[in-house]
């Protein structure tokens, strides 16, 4: 079992609701000072996006932020070394587009991942179909590829992408990008249901939280939440890493009392 | 000049939506379904007479198919081959798009689909699609970058005149490949109601197959109308490509005979000429991208072409060596643009000047041959942008 799915099965068990924020790599120059106050509010893993051109599962938000890095000449390679040298225990996953890898090599992106200390991947445009090369490329190496699960994957498509799912099972909320959502709707608790019935890998909630509120309510059926667009807000309108870490503070509390 | 194919599957259907390497199917989890809908869907209808039969009364008697062949006699004499003209320009809606356009329409009816979103780049498809739903009675909505938007303004007018929605896409480049992006993010929030009636060879599988499937009629009507007129199949089969969709619909119908075939790209797009692979909007292909895998912008004079990628099947032809890729320059198409007018009395889209600019300048090399050139669209379009460029204050 790899490091991150370890980790957060320990979290899990443990009766903690889990708390994965979200980070676009590069987005400021104090990026790496989110990340520490992240690890700092009680994150029980880290996402930390590369940025795509062409981030087709993403919302305005995560857009803009994925732009601003860019502009700032962020590239895959500069993300993953100045991860090196973070000094956070918390694990880390990155999130990115097929094409990033797949530019420099799955195996090169792979050793460059652990290099870094990543210990988990998203890569929502690899479905299940194309997972095949990736895996491969991943190998025995301590890299968790979590799996995307949607409100309309049929249930024979569940249990086996719960079956190549590492790390825990990404459950998306809604139907629709990356964004926050003043109303989660009936999706989100249907899916944790329905993923809570065929596995016990972590599940996880995405998409669409906006608030400590929507953090507890979509965590009711599942393990716990990934919060992105909500954070990156705050961040592109000028806020700080401590200003990040005290909103990530806030969902720990209200997850924290349920 | 090329060896007759052996492969049975050349552009038959793809193994496992691929085409060699090339092809598959990167969209997210939430759009897999749909895609396996559709791919069974096309299957069941292309296996219906009664699909296949609507479909062709609508090509004859609403789209105007089948095309004319027009021999070029006065070219001819200039360049010093025969040249043959597949008139895709005299369809509905001016172009080749109407063939996919209506056969995806009539795809989204059978799968109780009401709602069409469809990408833009200079307008063509958009109009095309905005017609089948209008005809249809669906509901439909084109997304179109910021910047192209400002360009084609009356391309932008005819669509809402249709009934269409007209979207701006604000993001990236604004142009082709942002239009692309937000349609799928439209189709990912609206997928059960909703069909991405996508306008080339390009994005996941079943869509490049699907696609060429709807265009293969170009091929087929062309080889018929070319035997009749010369007794012979022709010696180089030529067209533009940006994303490839009426250049796979010509190659189709002569994949398995001795032609050469071209596919013309602009200088400042050119996907294949670049050589590098790369996965964007849901397949592998060759794409315009930097050292980090961002996908650049394609820049030429026809906004139809300005795709930085291009339909994977074309990769694929160009990997085994049973098609060709040329690019040309601005400056050449401009010149082939107003070659045609002046010599044949058509004005050609931009982007199939691309094509005859290629015939222009390997008019040696194809001295005394038969050329078959797809002229995909008319020129209507573009003559404000030609005026422009030549000084005229029209």
């Amino acid at each position: 079992m790899g490091t991150l799915e370890k980790h957060l099965r320990e979290r899990r068990d443990s009766g903690r609701k889990l708390l994965c924020p979200y980070v676009s790599g590069g987005v400021s120059d104090d990026w790496l000072d989110i990340i520490r106050a992240y690890d700092d509010a009680g994150a029980d893993a880290i996402e930390v996006g590369i940025p795509f051109s062409d981030p087709v599962m993403d919302g305005p938000t995560i857009q803009a932020a994925s732009d601003q890095a860019l502009g700032r000449g962020t590239t895959p390679a500069t993300i993953l070394s100045e991860l090196r040298d973070l000094d956070v225990a918390t694990p880390l996953i990155v999130m990115t587009y097929a094409n990033v890898p797949f530019r420099v090599g799955f195996d090169r992106f792979v050793d460059e991942c652990g290099a870094a200390g990543v210990h988990g991947a998203i890569i929502p445009d690899i479905p299940m179909e194309e997972l095949d090369p990736w895996e491969a490329a991943v190998g025995e190496a301590d890299l968790d590829t979590v799996m995307l699960a949607s409100p309309i994957s049929a249930d024979d498509r569940l249990e086996r992408l719960v079956g190549r799912s590492r790390g825990f099972v990404y459950g998306v909320n809604v139907l629709g990008v990356t964004g926050e959502r003043a109303d989660l709707g009936d999706w989100s608790g249907k899916l944790a249901g329905r993923l809570k019935a065929v596995t016990d890998l972590p599940v996880i909630m995405g998409f669409g939280i906006s608030s400590p509120e929507t953090a507890v309510i979509a965590s009711a059926a599942s393990d716990g939440v990934v919060v992105a667009s909500a954070i990156m807000r705050i961040i592109l309108d000028g806020g700080t890493a401590v200003e990040a870490g005290a909103f990530v503070s806030s969902l720990r509390t209200a997850l924290d009392r349920g | 000049m090329s060896e007759p194919t052996s492969a049975p599957s050349l552009m038959g259907e793809p193994e496992n939506g691929r085409f060699g390497r090339f092809g598959g199917q990167y969209v997210p989890e939430t759009l897999v379904g749909a895609c396996q809908e559709v791919e069974a869907e096309f299957h069941r209808a292309w296996a219906d007479d009664g699909f296949r039969t609507q479909l062709a009364d609508l090509l004859r008697d609403y789209a105007g198919r089948p095309s004319a062949l027009t021999e070029c006699h006065r070219l001819s004499e200039q360049l010093g081959c025969r040249i043959l003209l597949k008139r895709e320009d005299l369809n509905h809606t001016g172009s080749h798009k109407i063939n996919n356009v209506l056969g995806q329409a009539l795809l989204a009816q059978r799968m109780g689909k009401q709602r069409i979103v469809a990408e833009t780049g200079a307008g063509q498809h958009g109009v095309a699609t905005a017609t089948a739903a209008a005809l249809l009675g669906q509901d439909c909505v084109v997304y179109m970058g910021a910047v192209d938007m400002e360009r084609q303004k009356l391309n932008v007018f005819r669509m809402r005149l249709l009934g269409a929605e007209v979207r701006s896409a604000e993001t990236g480049s604004r142009t082709l490949k942002d239009a692309v992006n937000e349609a799928m993010r439209d189709w990912v929030a609206t997928v059960e109601s909703t069909h991405y009636l996508l306008g080339s060879v390009m994005g996941p599988h079943p869509y490049p197959m699907m696609v060429r499937e709807f265009h293969r009629v170009i091929g087929d009507e062309a080889r018929e109308q070319v035997r009749a007129l010369t007794g012979a199949d022709p010696d180089a089969v030529v067209a533009c490509v940006g994303g490839g969709s009426n250049a796979i619909g010509i190659f189709s119908g002569f994949v398995d005979t001795q032609a050469s075939l071209v596919g013309v790209e602009p200088a400042g797009g050119a996907a294949i000429g670049h050589g590098v692979p790369g996965i964007v909007h849901g397949s592998t292909s060759f794409l315009l991208q930097d050292d980090h895998g961002q996908v650049q912008e394609a820049k030429s004079i026809s906004a139809g072409l300005d795709y930085p990628g291009v339909g994977p099947e074309h990769a694929h032809l160009a990997d085994i060596g049973r098609a060709r890729y040329e690019p040309v320059t601005d400056e050449e198409v401009v010149e082939a643009f107003q070659l045609l007018a002046r010599t044949e009395g058509i004005i050609p889209a931009l982007e199939s000047a691309h094509a005859l600019a290629w015939v222009a300048r390997a008019k040696d090399e194809l001295a005394g041959q038969t050329v078959l050139v797809n002229l995909s669209g008319r020129g209507d379009k573009d003559v404000a942008q030609i005026a422009e460029l030549l000084g005229e204050d029209v």
